[in-house]
């Protein structure tokens, strides 16, 4: 049976999007074809290539009949799981990607061989690539596929558009890919996590703004009155990090047909909103989004409400008060007025109570459950998860004390710091999430929880010798280089402090190693569960998931 | 009392865009306070002797320096501590980065800070270590760069660049980015014509081929350029710390 269409209408939706994709097509084409540099001709024609693809996309599903799926199946919710799934693959496919990349910067730091006298591998490109492979490559797409997946099933309906939200996660991922190639072709701001150019930046800016409506969007159409708690910190976290980023970025381009761009900020004001940027990619991107999964995958993997109400309260707004003033605790004893850093140092130190009380909300949900831990390793890593968050965000307000950070800044303890907080907090719930949320949407179940219990226990050792080489390291080279003689001169050359370091930077490589292998275990494990239970799934393809809440 | 605030708050439970606004001025307050003070505040930057803008030879190396990420292991900020500046020089001042879009602090030591490396060694000791670091320093774990020798300067962009960096507050005056090109051409070449008009633009810069060949700059020229004025700017035996109190 055929249903003729001799006319296909196209919707509000596929004709917006229809002309901006065109225009767009259009647009990059116009700079490829006058671009001043290389990468910049590059970044145009992969520009010019996307936007056709997806331009070519929404006409085919529309001459082919596409109609809108309806909002509701049998009574339920029909959430939208599709780009959701997208997202959570290029999760695991960026973090081991960044893994890698990881991996082999820190053996460039024991072996310099390892740069090979080359452009574009050496240290200098690669670390901006790492870094942004695991934070918005890896952690982006984990807080995009489990937002998307919270705010539906929260609210109990489904999201709002047919092509927003792949626009959102694609274009977030064309985002990615342009700002990764562009480090390797020495395309950068320099600034730290915030290398990428100005137009990488503007196409951010409106993706971000479409993932902002769509969220908001979500909200508005949900059949639930309370807004649940993880939405309050997943919807801080996308419009803080809209702030953060339009006013970090203000740059002026040389020309609209180059890459190269300068910064609208100078010396100490650049370096303020630098960090004020720098702290928060921390605070929002890798704490409020992340505290968002906490609050929904753990109280469901445990099957306990969350611990307090009234502390997450109290826990969302004064986190968000405070990390905002956290950023000066970068710049202490530098050409920053005194002013600046003390209140930096001050309200760093406050933040350590909100942190502890999110903390302590969430391992206090498990109160009645704690016998889970011995039985699920999934509930496990996101419990451990949220302890290595206490441990850090402790570590964090120790660190910011000006006497302390006299010694711990511009070492190796920075980068345990991170790594702590980055490995143990951001990538282990990610990881917890993950375990949880494939299953959920491929409707299956997980492959092997015995792999997984393999993967904590790599990773957990990995990450124990990782931090412990760098505090190590870190603390050795603060006390070296501040070292005198009795005669009252500087003990060691700094090359000293280096060559000290060596045997560090080979422990802190086996532990990324030893991290990696957790993660490509985990990797096996989530294409085994979506592989092998295909049949299973068969019968109950077209069955909706019942909705969580 | 207190359960009417815990009541109160369901109102932004129930409505998406008053807890928007509320997370939006919550989070706007911290930045405002520290940073919008910073641009009206005089004390936030010193009056000192002997900065200027960076000459177009200059400025093109910082933007290979940019490039290639030398910030993410050398900092260019000496901080007010003891060790620091016996090891470095004179505290960084505020002064001394106004002219850098973006600034180049670091936040990381793997190598030495950078801020005042200007003079310190030869041109051709820089050559040589930005070749094959280890050549000159054997427990060096930076990367060799051999190829900066091998790669002939863009300079087609520069005067846009100088434009550019006026538009952003840069003092450049039209005769500068009029000249741009001439200028780093001039720069690098000691017999040139044009080192006179140069100089008297950029005066007390360095002319000279920096080691290289001056009828082909390439792009390490202008990064030992950059590298061998960080820092020499300010005149610090005119410099009254006192003045500047803040």
């Amino acid at each position: 049976m055929t249903i003729a269409r001799a006319t296909p209408k196209l919707s509000f939706e596929e004709g917006g999007f229809l002309a901006f994709l065109g225009l767009l097509a259009i647009l990059c084409f116009v700079v490829a074809t006058k671009a001043t540099d290389g990468p910049m001709a590059f970044h145009a024609t992969l520009g010019v290539l996307a936007s056709i693809a997806g331009f070519v996309l929404i006409l085919r599903n529309n001459l082919a009949g596409f109609t809108a799926p309806p909002q509701i199946v049998d009574g339920k919710p029909n959430y939208n799981f599709g780009p959701i799934k997208f997202a959570s693959i290029a999760a695991m496919f960026w973090g081991l990607a960044g893994f890698i990349v990881g991996l082999y910067i820190a053996l460039e730091l024991a072996f310099p061989l390892l740069n090979f006298d080359t452009a574009y591998i050496n240290f200098g490109r690669l670390r901006p690539l790492h870094t942004s492979a695991v934070i918005f490559a890896f952690g982006g797409n984990v807080l995009l596929a489990t937002s998307f997946y919270v705010v539906q099933r929260t609210c109990r309906a489904r999201m709002p558009g047919s092509i927003a939200p792949w626009f959102v996660i694609l274009g977030y991922n064309f985002f990615i890919v342009i700002a990764g190639t562009g480090y390797l072709l020495g395309v950068t701001q320099g600034k730290e996590y915030a290398e990428p150019e100005w137009y990488a930046d503007l196409w951010l800016t409106i993706v971000w703004v479409a993932y902002l409506l769509l969220f908001l969007g979500t909200l508005w159409k949900r059949r639930e009155p309370h807004i649940y708690v993880a939405n309050w910190f997943y919807l801080a976290f996308i419009v803080t990090i809209a702030m953060l980023h339009i006013i970090n970025n203000l740059a002026v381009p040389v020309s609209f047909f180059g890459t190269k761009s300068y910064e609208a900020f100078a010396g100490t004001q650049d370096a303020m909103v630098q960090w004020w940027y720098g702290h928060n990619a921390v605070g929002f991107f890798l704490t409020a989004g992340f505290l968002g999964i906490m609050y929904y995958f753990i109280p469901k993997r445990a099957e306990r409400p969350v611990y307090s109400y009234r502390l997450s309260i109290i826990h969302f707004w004064s986190l968000i008060f405070l990390y905002i003033w956290a950023g000066p605790h970068h710049l202490h004893y530098t050409a920053l007025p005194e002013w600046a850093s003390t209140l930096g140092m001050t309200f760093s130190i406050m933040l350590w109570m909100p942190s502890w009380g999110g903390m302590i909300n969430g391992l206090m949900t498990l109160s009645g459950a704690w016998d889970k831990l011995r039985t699920d390793p999934v509930l496990r890593i996101m419990v451990v998860s949220v302890a290595f968050y206490g441990m850090s965000t402790f570590e964090g307000p120790l660190m910011s004390i000006k006497q302390v950070n006299s010694l711990s800044h511009y070492t190796d303890w920075t980068i345990g710091h991170v790594h702590s907080g980055a490995l143990g907090w951001v990538a282990y719930i990610s990881f917890g999430a993950l375990y949880c949320l494939i299953p959920w949407l491929w409707q299956r179940k997980l492959y092997s929880l015995k792999l997984v219990d393999w993967h904590f226990w790599i990773s957990t050792i990995g990450i124990v010798f990782y931090i412990s080489a760098m505090w190590v390291a870190g603390i050795m080279q603060g006390l070296m280089w501040r070292a005198y003689t009795p005669l009252g001169f500087l003990e060691y050359s700094f090359v000293e402090t280096v060559q000290a370091t060596h045997p560090y930077y080979i422990i802190r490589a086996i532990g990324g190693g030893l991290f990696l292998i957790g993660a490509i275990i985990m990797a096996i494990n989530i294409y085994l569960t979506i592989r092998q239970g295909e049949s299973e799934a068969h019968a109950s393809a077209g069955l909706s998931l019942a909705p969580a809440e | 009392m207190t359960s009417n605030v815990w009541e109160k708050h369901s109102l932004l439970e129930k409505n998406s865009i008053l807890l928007l606004v509320g997370i939006l001025l919550v989070v706007a307050i911290g930045g405002l306070v520290e940073i919008v003070p910073l641009f009206y505040l005089k004390s936030t930057i010193e009056t000192v002797d002997g900065m200027r803008p960076y000459t177009p030879l200059e400025l093109a190396g910082r933007n290979i320096y940019v490039r290639e990420g030398c910030y993410l292991c050398h900092s260019q900020m000496i901080r007010a501590i003891r060790d620091e500046v016996e090891r470095y020089g004179h505290f960084s001042l505020s002064a001394e980065s106004q002219y850098d879009h973006p600034f180049q602090w670091g936040s990381k030591r793997i190598g030495p800070d950078l801020a005042r490396v200007g003079a310190k060694y030869s041109d051709d000791w820089h050559r040589q270590h930005l070749t094959d670091p280890r050549s000159v320093v054997p427990a060096s774990v930076m990367p060799g760069y051999p190829f900066l020798g091998r790669t002939p300067l863009d300079t087609t962009l520069i005067a846009d660049i100088l434009k550019t960096n006026r538009i952003v507050g840069v003092p450049y005056t039209d005769d500068e980015i009029a000249n741009a090109r001439l200028d780093l051409e001039a720069q690098a070449n000691p017999d040139s014509k044009g080192v006179d008009a140069f100089l008297k633009r950029y005066p007390k810069a360095n002319v000279r081929t920096f080691g290289g060949d001056p009828k082909q700059i390439t792009e390490l020229d202008a990064l030992v350029a950059y590298l061998q004025m960080l820092g020499t700017l300010v005149d610090f035996k005119a410099y009254d710390d006192k003045a500047n109190l803040r």
